[in-house]
C-alpha cells in the first residue's frame, strides 16, 4: 500500500468531480433539494381538510355545532350547500374530504333532550386519512355534546360531575406532532445512498467504458489503492453532505437534535462505507455506466426509500417484509438517525442498530476489495 | 532487476477465450534496445499478446517473461518495468495535460525530487511544452498519442509496449512518433510495437508477422523481403487487369497473381526465365502487355505471400 499512489488517484478523482457539473450538482444541490422536498412536500399531518356542510336545520344550535368544526384546526368548512346532490358531487369531485349533514329537526330534538344524529359522509379512498377524519369528527361532536350536557345540568342547578376517567396525553420526542420531524432525519439515508452508491458506481464504470481503467491497471498501482483512492473523495463529500443535511434539519426545519453529534458522524461514516462499497462492487460487476446506475437505484435507493422505516413504519409491514428489512443496512441507519435526532438515545443504547451497521460495513468493504482485480477478464 | 540479454522471452504462449484461440503457441526473444514490430491484420492476436505481456490478461498456457519477471506470476514486478500505451487512447480527457502527467508520475511513484525534471523531460519529448494547461480532450490525435507516450515513460521503464500507437493519426504525426520511438531505443529502451501499417513495419529492427494467432514469419524487414517469398516478384503492366489476373492464376509457372494499384504482382520461381513466357502467354489470351520487370517485394507482398497459403485455421495447406 503506497500512500502516494493512493493520493495520486484521489487527486485525479477530485479534479474530475470538480470539473463535472453533473456530479457537482448531485453532491451539492441534490441533498438540499431532497431535504426541501421531503421536509415540505411529504406531509403526513392532516390539517385544514375541506368539509362541505348541508345544514337542513339552519338553527342557532346547528350553527353552534358547525363553529366547533370550524374551530378545529383539522377542518375547514369549505362551503355550505343547500341540497344533497351538491354534497355528494363535492365528494365525487374531491373538493370535499367529508360532508356533514345536519337533520331538519336537529334543534327541535335537542330541545326535547335528544338524542339526535348528525351524518358524516367520508371519502375513504385513502383509508388512513378517513380513519383520522372519523376520529377527529367524533371528538368534535363529543365536545359539543358534553357542552350541552353541562349547560343542561347547570340550568337545573345540579352538581357537575367530572368524567370518572380521562386521559392525560403527553407527546414525547416529537412534541408538536410534526411529521417533518419524523421524516427529515431519514432523508440523510436517502442522500447517502445516492452519493455513495449511485455516484461511485458511475465513476468506476466510466473508467471501464472509456478504457482508462486499462491504462490505470497497467501501472504499479494496486487494486486496493485504486479503490481507496477513488472512494476517498466520495467519502469526504458524503460526510460534508451529512453535516449540511443535519444543519438544515436542525436550523431550517427545527427538528430537535438531542443525541450526540459524534455518534451521528460515526454512524454516518459506517453507512457511507456500506454504500460506497456497494457502489464499487456494482460497478466492478456491471462495467457499464447505464447498467451500474440502474442496479444502484434498484438495490439501494428504492429499499432505502420504501423499506428502511424512513416513511413507513417497519412494525406495520407484513412479517415477511419485516424480515427482509433486516438485511437492509439503511434500516439500521434510519433507526439510528431518528433516535439521535428525536430521542437523544445515548450511544451505548444504540448497539442494536450500530452493531449490524458495522457488520455490514465490514462485510461489504471486504466484498468490494475482493471483487476488484487488475485484470481485463 | 536482473541483468539480461533479452528483455522479453515468450515460450509457447497461448490465450484462449472460450473456444476461440486468440494467440496460438507463439515464441519470441527480444533483445534489449530493439524496436520489435508486431505486424498483422485486426483480430490477429496482437493486442491479446501485448496485454498478456503487460500482465493484463493471464495466459492460458505457455509462459512469458518481461524484464526477467514472469507475467503470470509476478505481474506487479512486470508493471514496475514497463510503459504501456493501449490501443484506444486512454488518458483522462477531462484532465489537463499537466494533470495527466502528474497522475501517472504519482502512479509510477516517481520521487518528488526528480518529478519536475521528469515531467519537463516528458513534455519536451512529446513536444507539448507550453501546452501544459490544455484540456487533454481538446488535443489533436497526434498530440494525444505523444502525451500518452510521455505518460508511459515518466518512470523511465526499460521496456515499452505500444499497441497500435499511431492508428488514426495523420502521416506527419506518425513520422514524428516513430522518431520518438527510435530516440527511446537509442537510449537503450526495448520497444515492442504493434501496427497494421505495412510502411511502419519498415522502421522496426525486427518484425514478427502474426496471422490468426500464429507467428507466420519473423526477421528483419530485409530478411523477410528476401527469404519469406516463395519465389521472385514480377511487376506486370497490362490491360485489362481483371482478365489478366484470371488468366495468370491458372498459367503454368505462376505461383500467385494479385492486383497492386494499376498493375499486377506475380510470384514466379525464376524471374528471368518467366518474363518472356508470361508476355507470350498474355498475348495469346488477347491481353495487351505494357511491360514486365522484376521488382523487390514490399512487406505487403511478403505478408500476402505468407498468409495466402494458409487456410482458416492458419495451417499450411498440404
Amino acid at each position: 500500500m503506497s500512500f502516494n499512489r493512493l493520493l495520486a488517484v484521489a487527486k485525479k478523482e477530485v479534479i474530475q468531480i470538480l470539473r463535472d457539473s453533473r456530479s457537482l450538482f448531485i453532491v451539492v444541490i441534490m441533498p438540499v433539494t431532497l431535504m426541501m422536498l421531503f421536509g415540505y412536500g411529504v406531509n403526513l399531518d392532516l390539517k385544514g381538510l375541506p368539509v362541505y356542510v348541508y345544514d337542513r336545520d339552519g338553527s342557532q344550535q346547528s350553527q353552534d355545532l358547525l363553529k366547533h368544526f370550524q374551530a378545529s384546526k383539522y377542518f375547514t368548512i369549505a362551503r355550505v350547500v343547500n341540497n344533497y346532490p351538491a354534497l355528494t358531487r363535492a365528494l365525487d369531485d374531491g373538493h370535499a374530504k367529508m360532508g356533514i349533514v345536519i337533520p331538519w329537526d336537529f334543534s327541535q330534538r335537542l330541545s326535547e333532550g335528544g338524542p339526535v344524529q348528525v351524518q358524516a359522509l367520508v371519502d375513504a379512498t385513502d383509508d388512513n386519512t378517513a380513519n383520522v377524519l372519523i376520529g377527529y369528527t367524533q371528538a368534535v361532536v363529543q365536545g359539543y355534546s358534553s357542552g350541552i350536557q353541562i349547560a343542561w345540568l347547570r340550568e337545573r342547578g345540579l352538581q357537575i360531575q367530572p368524567s370518572p376517567v380521562s386521559v392525560e396525553t403527553r407527546t414525547w420526542y416529537n412534541e408538536n406532532l410534526e411529521s417533518s420531524a419524523f421524516i427529515v432525519p431519514g432523508v440523510l439515508a436517502l442522500v447517502m445512498s445516492v452519493i455513495g452508491t449511485f455516484l461511485t458506481s458511475l465513476t468506476i464504470a466510466r473508467e471501464w467504458e472509456r478504457g482508462t481503467m486499462e491504462q490505470l491497471i497497467s501501472t504499479p498501482v494496486s487494486a486496493m489503492e485504486i479503490m481507496m483512492g477513488k472512494l476517498a473523495p466520495y467519502f469526504v463529500l458524503g460526510m460534508f453532505d451529512v453535516v449540511i443535511c443535519a444543519l438544515i434539519a436542525i436550523y431550517w426545519f427545527h427538528v430537535p437534535f438531542r443525541g450526540s453529534f459524534l455518534t451521528l458522524l460515526v454512524s454516518s461514516a459506517m453507512f457511507l462505507v456500506v454504500v460506497l462499497s456497494l457502489g464499487f462492487f456494482i460497478s466492478v460487476l456491471a462495467k457499464s455506466q447505464f447498467a451500474a446506475s440502474q442496479i444502484a437505484l434498484l438495490i439501494t435507493f428504492l429499499p432505502a426509500f420504501l423499506l428502511s422505516g424512513f416513511l413507513f413504519a417497519i412494525e406495520q409491514m407484513p412479517v415477511a417484509l419485516q424480515w427482509i428489512t433486516r438485511i437492509l443496512p439503511a434500516r439500521y441507519y434510519v433507526s439510528i438517525l431518528k433516535k439521535i435526532f428525536l430521542k437523544g438515545t445515548p450511544t451505548a443504547l444504540l448497539y442494536a442498530d450500530l452493531v449490524p451497521l458495522a457488520v455490514f460495513a465490514f462485510v461489504l468493504a471486504a466484498l468490494a476489495t475482493r471483487s476488484f482485480h487488475k485484470r481485463l477478464e | 532487476m536482473p541483468e539480461l540479454d533479452n528483455s522479453v522471452v515468450v515460450e509457447n504462449l497461448c490465450k484462449r477465450f472460450g473456444g476461440f484461440v486468440a494467440v496460438d503457441r507463439i515464441n519470441l526473444e527480444i533483445p534489449k534496445g530493439e524496436v520489435f514490430g508486431f505486424l498483422g491484420p485486426n483480430g490477429a492476436g496482437k493486442s491479446t499478446t501485448i496485454r498478456m505481456l503487460c500482465g493484463l490478461l493471464k495466459p492460458t498456457s505457455g509462459r512469458a517473461s518481461v524484464a526477467g519477471y514472469d507475467v503470470g506470476r509476478e505481474p506487479e514486478a512486470v508493471r514496475q518495468n514497463i510503459g504501456y500505451m493501449s490501443q484506444k487512447f486512454s488518458l483522462y480527457n477531462d484532465l489537463k495535460v499537466i494533470e495527466n502527467l502528474r497522475l501517472f508520475a504519482g502512479l509510477y511513484s516517481v520521487s518528488s525530487n526528480v518529478l519536475r525534471e521528469r515531467i519537463d523531460w516528458a513534455l519536451a519529448m512529446a513536444n507539448l511544452k507550453g501546452q501544459e494547461n490544455l484540456i487533454t480532450g481538446t488535443l489533436p490525435g497526434g498530440w494525444k498519442q505523444r502525451l500518452a507516450l510521455g505518460c508511459a515513460v515518466l518512470h523511465k521503464p526499460p521496456i515499452l509496449f505500444l499497441d497500435e500507437p499511431t492508428s488514426g493519426v495523420d502521416p506527419i504525426s506518425r513520422r514524428q512518433f516513430w522518431d520518438l520511438i527510435h530516440h527511446m531505443a537509442e537510449e537503450g529502451v526495448t520497444v515492442f510495437v504493434t501496427t497494421h501499417y505495412m510502411e511502419e513495419a519498415e522502421y522496426c529492427n525486427r518484425l514478427a508477422l502474426i496471422f490468426r494467432g500464429r507467428i507466420v514469419a519473423l526477421g528483419t524487414p530485409s530478411e523477410l523481403k528476401r527469404g519469406s517469398m516463395n519465389g521472385e516478384l514480377l511487376l506486370v503492366a497490362c490491360e485489362p487487369l481483371g482478365n489478366a489476373v484470371e488468366v495468370l492464376q491458372s498459367a503454368p509457372g505462376v505461383l500467385d497473381a494479385a492486383v497492386f494499384g494499376n498493375a499486377l504482382h506475380l510470384v514466379v520461381p525464376d524471374a528471368v526465365a518467366a518474363i518472356p513466357q508470361i508476355e507470350m502467354y498474355l498475348k495469346q489470351h488477347g491481353i495487351a502487355v505494357g511491360g514486365i520487370e522484376k521488382i523487390r517485394p514490399t512487406l505487403e507482398d511478403v505478408f500476402v505471400s505468407v498468409t495466402t497459403g494458409r487456410d482458416a485455421t492458419g495451417e499450411m495447406k498440404p
